[in-house]
């Protein structure tokens, strides 16, 4: 097997002196999905943050063998890291064209691509990013991590409140995206996990609970239960394909209040 | 309406000078958050320097007076830059450091100016024309007026196609909407920091030079009464809103006229009236994003 692209080695994050990730270790292959699981609020978000720099961390963090963790944000991700947010954080007032480049750090961006896997918000170009609807802004915010030649994509509930046929779009973008490079995949919607995913990493209480294949988790609906407290009705419901994030069959709830604060 | 025309145009040259000033603020805050209290000083000493040292090139003339808007334009660019690059930067999120520093800066280069220059305004030699006035429609306009309305809008066209045009204007444009994601493109959002620096300082070192010949004398003092009304301006347009700045920039001056002549001298009471009513009705500003 390959080194891995990421190693986390006991990461700790606080915001506003509150410990929001607490000695969490794992590692992120080379390739494919990894999907970093748990419920609301146990600190996936902060985790992804805490890699990138954006919040106050301590602990090792390795990019293919370099260590990163004492690099600025901007640095980390001049190494080929790109990142993809929860609610998507692109530029309101930009217009679309200048959302993407803005992203572009490469001397040749992949325009091409991105005009291929999201021909709407191609069209859109001129159009301030800020009067996009929910799903086109998420395309968006995908295009500007995927617009640059990356080694490690950082994608955070790209999903998250979007309508079904949004959530196969950008499945399908992150699956394509995912045959060049790996991803750490922060989600909430059990169907696209089991349609990306290879391996899991899942959190509790700010703590890795288990790692594992994709599968070994999610084969095991006493693991679901336990790890993420949900039935996973992918295989056994009748409809819909893919729910939405409220939908109590598929989304992981928030956590209890003694998980969130422990 | 000779009268009504004269207040107008007096009221736009005045707020041209609020524009130059607050338009550094503005950017400085919407991109950094800083509240700078030093910019005042950017202003006096780009204008005693461009008073210097254009008057030893060819005093009361439109060559020296050109110098003098250059030299001031650049002294206010550097010194807003080192005083990023030396003093602020380390104070980043740490926004009480950073209103002591700024007004402690203030406070010292004022006692350092009138060290130098002394306490008493120094008055300037001007153009000739700039001493004499354009009738229009009945009204004689004092033609520095003119002039003072004429540089602001070339330096907010020149910010403008600066922001839409540039990589570091789209840059700034994205850090005052959300600079931690601006950081997680890959951009090192802190080198603009000391461009928008520069550039308020540039803005703020014109506005001193253009002051001088407003006022007719360049004081220890000129950075410090133009700065007050630079903040109110900033905070009635939106702080971070070069538009915002622009527009509250005239009407704020264009009040500031009529309330001195048709109320007895209550142009600077009117301005804190009208700052505290839009700050009442809408505490963003006119055009400021939502906090």
């Amino acid at each position: 097997m390959s080194e891995p692209i990421l190693v986390v080695d006991g990461l700790n994050g606080r915001i506003a002196g509150q410990q929001v990730v607490e000695d969490i270790s794992f590692e992120v292959p080379a390739s494919g999905v990894t999907a970093l699981l748990g419920r609301n609020g146990v600190g996936k978000t902060s985790t992804i943050k805490s890699i990138l720099g954006l919040i106050d961390r301590t602990g090792a963090v390795h990019l293919g063998g370099e260590r990163i963790d004492r690099l600025p944000t901007h640095r980390i991700v001049q190494r080929g890291v790109g990142y993809v947010p929860e609610d998507r954080e692109i530029f309101g007032s930009l217009s679309v064209a200048e959302n993407l480049r803005l992203a572009e750090r490469d001397d040749r961006p992949r325009r091409e691509l991105i005009e291929r896997l999201f021909p709407d918000i191609h069209a859109r170009r001129a159009q301030r990013a800020g009067t996009l609807s929910g799903g086109q802004q998420q395309m968006v915010s995908l295009a500007r991590a995927l617009v640059n030649e990356n080694r490690l994509l950082l994608v955070d509930e790209p999903t998250k409140g979007l309508a079904p046929r949004i959530v196969d779009e950008v499945a399908a973008a992150l699956a394509e995206a995912a045959a060049t490079v790996p991803i750490l995949l922060v989600e909430q919607n059990l169907h696209v996990i089991r349609k990306l995913a290879e391996r899991v990493v899942v959190l509790s209480g700010g703590r890795v609970v288990f790692t594992g294949s994709a599968a070994d988790l999610l084969d095991d609906e006493a693991r679901i239960q336990r790890y993420l407290g949900v039935h996973d009705a992918t295989d056994d419901r009748a409809a819909p394909a893919h729910a939405p994030d409220h939908d109590a069959a598929t989304a992981i709830p928030v956590a209890d209040t003694t998980e969130e604060l422990r | 309406m000779s009268t009504v025309l004269l207040l107008v145009i007096t009221g736009l040259g005045l707020g041209a000078l609020y524009f130059l000033v607050a338009s550094g603020l503005s950017l400085i805050y919407g991109l950094m958050g800083v509240l700078n209290f030093a910019h005042g000083s950017f202003l006096t000493i780009a204008a005693f320097i461009g008073w210097e040292v254009g008057r030893r090139v060819s005093d009361g003339t439109w060559w020296g007076l050109l110098v003098s808007a250059l030299v001031g334009m650049i002294v206010g660019a550097v010194v807003a830059a080192a005083t990023e690059y030396f003093l602020i930067r380390r104070l980043y999120e740490r926004h009480i450091e950073q209103a002591l520093i700024t007004v402690g800066l203030a406070l010292a280069t004022v006692a350092l100016f009138e060290g130098i220059w002394g306490t008493d305004p120094i008055y300037t030699a001007r153009p000739e024309w700039l001493t004499q006035t354009t009738e229009i429609l009945g009204a004689k306009i004092p033609n520095d007026r003119f002039l003072l309305i004429v540089c602001a809008a070339l330096v907010l066209g020149g910010i403008v196609l600066f922001l839409r045009k540039t990589r570091y204007g789209l840059i700034i444009r994205a850090g005052v909407e959300n600079r931690s994601m601006v950081t997680a493109l890959g951009i090192d959002v802190r080198r603009s920091f000391t461009l928008v620096f520069a550039i308020g300082g540039a803005a703020a070192g014109l506005g001193g030079v253009l002051a001088s010949v407003y006022y007719g004398y360049v004081s220890a003092h000129l950075g410090s009464v133009l700065l007050i009304f630079a903040f109110i301006v900033t905070v009635i347009g939106g702080l971070g809103s070069l538009t915002g700045a622009a527009i509250a920039s005239v009407l704020v001056a264009v009040l500031q006229q009529f309330a001195n002549f048709y109320l007895g001298g209550t142009g600077d009471l009117v301005v804190v009236i009208a700052l505290a009513a839009v700050l009442l009705v809408r505490p963003r500003g006119l055009m400021g994003k939502v906090a």
